[in-house]
């Protein structure tokens, strides 16, 4: 139990996070909570608080909509804690689409489907950050918020709360792509939104640290992580991971039998990388 | 394969290269996306929640957070969800199933946090006031509606919160029986809110008394047809523009087609 705990602690956390945030939004819609209202587009913590996704709000802006105050600290809000605090941590600690894919990764290791599948991958981790700008290239020159009506997230977040419609096909795209296609697919290399708060996630406080003498070179890390090009430090040099794509899911620090690797908050003095240059500024 | 593949690629060209794929795919996919957006956002026959901006507006400014969906108490308001063949994610309501109750208080506007939903539009003398809502018009089949058969039926009448003022009932006689009236119903356009009350509660199969969004269930007189006896509404035709229509003539001569039998036997 205790080894279940150990290697599987933060993956635990996630799940008992996500699934935490969908039932209080979904209580707030069938019984009237006021703990968290709405979705992920944009929400009330308490009646009071609003949060809102800034990807959607910079498509409004965009697409010719006059911004809303409510929504522009909302947009605030949001901003601060993931660029100050939490990094990418969206992804993999609130998206529901994240069970989803972590589910299809689990399934494509388990029948070993890269095994069979060799080549080039058929999309490179930058798409995302296309996706991001034709999203709002297509917003402005269509006027309304063109990748809120094609949002796999937006679409399954609403889905569970108020309803889901054919909104399950979302989930079976996302999954297959992944499970088929590419692995880590959606999640590592064509969500805009993850584009997005790998942008803002980059200078955040919350990092993983990795002490590169206590490292066996068993490269288990590099397996499970979803964003494996952020770990290039990997019994080489003890700095942080400081790339904006990793999403702090910890995985990492789980399967790691050697300590290695530790949340801790950004190591000014120790980064030789210099980002420490960037965050004094 | 031709010789030159062979050959190893210059890394200005494959520079260029492939940023020439970036751009094409990058166009490929908008033309896509674009084509998508365009078509499940062509939906006009759907009702928005009181104080709604005008649907392209709307269609920009809502974040589809569903708020004004949780402040409705009546579980009028609905997400489109896909599959319902309605922009997706944008909250509408549908008469015939929940109409709109027309609460004193408006919950579902304040509440939204991008102003798709416009406090102002619904605020009167610094308060909200729920007769100011459009949501849409009242329209009725005469066709269908048994009271114009002569049949008394006054269902819409009763269940309209704005009693006798969004509509009326019109008496004229019946002169198939030429002893009994007509009760006709009568929606007042400036007064109708589009709450659909009338369209939940009209008797007949299929509601004869429905809510169109205004866009469909209003047409336009334009600038050119003026009430005369209305002095105000003088000033439009002082507005409208200009509309020249030219209508080329033929440069051929006339023909007498009656005695021209040149294609005749």
């Amino acid at each position: 139990m205790k080894t279940v705990w150990n290697n599987y602690r933060y993956l635990i956390l996630r799940r008992i996070t996500q699934i935490g945030l969908l039932v209080l939004y979904f209580g707030a819609n069938a019984w009237g909570w006021t703990l968290l209202q709405g979705n992920l587009s944009s929400s009330l913590i308490l009646g009071v608080i609003p949060m809102s996704d800034p990807y959607a709000a910079l498509q409004m802006l965009v697409a010719g909509a006059a911004l809303a105050m409510d929504l522009l600290i909302g947009v605030a809000v949001v901003t601060v804690f993931y660029m100050l605090i939490g990094g990418r941590a969206f992804c993999s600690w609130v998206c529901p689409i994240n069970m989803v894919t972590d589910a299809a990764a689990w399934l494509r290791d388990k029948l070993e489907i890269n095994r069979v599948q060799n080549g080039k991958v058929p999309v490179k981790r930058v798409t995302r950050y296309w996706v991001l700008g034709l999203g709002l290239v297509v917003s402005a020159v269509m006027g309304v918020t063109a990748f809120e009506f094609i949002s796999p997230i937006s679409m399954v977040h609403r889905g569970l709360v108020f309803g889901m419609g054919f909104g399950w096909a979302a989930i079976a795209v996302i999954f297959l792509f992944d499970l088929f296609v590419l692995k880590n697919g959606w999640c590592g290399h064509v969500c805009p939104l993850g584009g997005m708060y790998s942008l803002l996630g980059k200078f955040s406080l919350i990092r993983v640290h990795h002490d590169e003498e206590a490292c066996t070179l068993c490269m288990k890390c590099k397996d499970v992580c979803p964003e494996q090009q952020v770990l290039h430090m990997i019994g080489k040099e003890s700095i942080p991971v400081l790339s904006g794509e990793c999403t702090n899911c910890a995985r990492c620090i789980e399967v790691c039998d050697d300590d290695a690797l530790e949340f801790s908050i950004r190591n000014l003095a120790n980064n030789n990388r210099g980002a420490s240059d960037e965050i004094s500024k | 394969m031709s010789k030159s593949s062979r050959e190893p690629i210059s890394d200005r060209r494959k520079f260029i290269l492939n940023m020439a794929r970036g751009a094409g795919l990058a166009t490929l996919g908008g033309f896509v996306w674009s084509a998508y957006v365009d078509e499940v956002t062509a939906s006009t026959l759907l009702l928005r929640p009181p104080g709604a901006l005008m649907e392209e507006d709307f269609l920009k400014t809502c974040i589809k957070c569903g708020l004004c969906v949780e402040a409705c108490p009546f579980d009028t308001l609905v997400l489109a969800a896909p599959g319902d063949h309605k922009p997706v994610g944008t909250p509408f309501f549908t008469p015939r199933e929940v109409p709109c109750y027309m609460c004193d208080d408006i919950p579902c506007v304040p509440v939204c946090p991008t102003g798709a939903l416009d406090e102002a539009s619904v605020t009167k003398d610094g308060v909200l006031d729920i007769r100011e809502i459009d949501m849409g018009l009242a329209v009725i089949d005469q066709e269908s509606c048994i009271a114009f058969w002569g049949i008394q039926c006054d269902a819409c009448y009763r269940a309209c919160p704005i009693l006798g003022e969004a509509i009326t009932i019109e008496y004229a006689k019946n002169e198939r029986t030429g002893k009994h009236a007509f009760m006709k119903p009568v929606v007042h356009n400036d007064v109708c809110t589009g709450c659909g009350m009338c369209e939940l509660a009209c008797v007949t199969e299929k509601a004869s008394i429905f809510v169109l969004p205004r866009e469909v269930s209003t047409g336009r007189a334009g600038d050119h047809y003026i009430k005369g006896w209305d002095k105000a509404d003088d000033q439009r035709v002082k507005d409208a523009k200009v509309i020249n229509t030219k209508t080329r003539l033929s440069e051929k001569s006339a023909m007498d087609s009656l005695n021209d039998s040149g294609d005749l036997y």
